[in-house]
C-alpha cells in the first residue's frame, strides 16, 4: 500500500506539467489552479490505491483530466461531443511552399515552425474541441502513449487514434490561418489540390 | 514494402512510436528511398516537438504550490478529514 508521506515527495515535481495541462484545459489561470490543486487533493486522498511501481505520472494525469471532465461538462447542458471538418492530410506542410517564397531566409523546417509564437500555438491547441483537445495534449505535449490515453479517457484505443489524426489536422489548419492573418502569406498563389491523394503511388 | 499511401497513413503511429517493429521496418524502408515522404514526416515530427515546446513552458502562479501541500495537511474541504476518508 502506497505511503501517503511519499505522494507528497513524490508528486509535486509534475505540478508544473498539470498546471500547464490544467491551462490548456481549462483556458485560464485561475479555473487551471483550482483544477490542479482539486488533482492533488483527489491524488492524496486515494493514494492507497495507487500500485506502487506503475506510473505515478500518468496516473496523476489520469486524476486531472476526469476532475475536469467531470467539473466542466456538468456546466454543459449538451454533451460535448463535437465533430470537426475534414481537413485534408499533411494540411500545414503542403501550404509551406508559399511560407517559404514570402519568407526569403527560411530554409529549415523548425526555424519555419518557431515564426508561430508560443500563444499562438498554445490558442490552437485550446480552440480545439474538448473532445480532441485532450488527446491531442496528452499524446502531443505529455508524450503518453495509446493504450495510456485510452484507459485515462476510457475510450477505445481506435477512438484516441482518430481523434488525434483529426485533432492535429484542425490545429494545422488553425495555425496556417494565424500564419495568413498576420501576413506570413499573401493570397495563396497556387492551393494544393484539396482533393490530391498523399504523393503518387505508382 | 509500403506505397506513399500506407506510409503517410502511419505517419502519426510512427512518430508516436506506436507501430510494431515490423511495420516500423517497412515504413523505414520506403523512407530510404522516398524523399517526398521522408520531408513530410520530418516536417510533421518539427510539428509535433514544436507543439511540446511551445505549450509546456506556462509558469505558475505564486503560491500554487504551497496552496497544494496545504492539502496534505489541512482539512482542506471542511469534513473533519485529513488525508483519506475512514472506510
Amino acid at each position: 500500500m502506497a505511503d501517503q508521506n511519499a505522494f507528497a515527495e513524490q508528486a509535486m515535481q509534475y505540478a508544473p506539467q498539470l498546471y500547464s495541462a490544467a491551462l490548456r484545459m481549462t483556458h485560464n489561470q485561475a479555473d487551471a489552479e483550482d483544477l490542479v490543486q482539486e488533482a492533488y487533493l483527489r491524488g492524496f486522498r486515494s493514494y492507497h490505491t495507487f500500485a506502487e511501481g506503475t506510473n505515478l505520472r500518468a496516473w496523476l494525469f489520469r486524476i486531472l483530466t476526469n476532475a475536469y471532465i467531470n467539473k466542466y461538462r456538468a456546466k454543459q447542458r449538451r454533451p460535448q461531443e463535437i465533430e470537426l471538418g475534414d481537413t485534408e492530410e499533411l494540411y500545414l506542410y503542403k501550404r509551406v511552399g508559399s511560407f517559404e517564397s514570402a519568407v526569403a531566409s527560411l530554409s529549415a523546417e523548425d526555424q519555419f515552425l518557431d515564426m508561430f509564437t508560443d500563444d499562438e500555438v498554445k490558442q490552437a491547441v485550446e480552440d480545439l474541441p474538448t473532445n480532441f483537445r485532450i488527446p491531442v495534449l496528452l499524446a502531443d505535449v505529455e508524450g503518453f502513449a495509446y493504450k495510456e490515453i485510452a484507459e485515462m479517457l476510457d475510450i477505445p484505443i481506435g477512438t484516441v487514434m482518430s481523434r488525434l489524426h483529426r485533432g492535429r489536422k484542425a490545429m494545422q489548419r488553425a495555425l496556417y490561418g494565424y500564419a495568413e492573418a498576420r501576413g506570413l502569406v499573401s493570397i495563396p498563389s497556387d492551393p494544393p489540390d484539396s482533393d490530391s491523394s498523399e504523393f503518387d503511388t505508382d | 514494402m509500403a506505397d506513399c499511401k500506407q506510409t503517410i497513413r502511419e505517419l502519426d503511429a510512427f512518430l508516436d512510436d506506436e507501430l510494431t517493429d515490423e511495420v516500423r521496418g517497412h515504413i523505414h524502408d520506403h523512407l530510404d528511398g522516398c524523399m517526398d515522404c521522408l520531408q513530410a514526416f520530418d516536417f510533421q515530427a518539427e510539428l509535433k516537438l514544436a507543439i511540446r515546446r511551445k505549450c509546456r513552458n506556462d509558469e505558475m502562479p505564486d503560491g500554487l504550490l504551497g496552496r497544494i501541500e496545504m492539502c496534505f495537511n489541512e482539512d482542506f474541504d471542511g469534513d473533519g478529514i485529513i488525508g483519506p476518508p475512514k472506510t
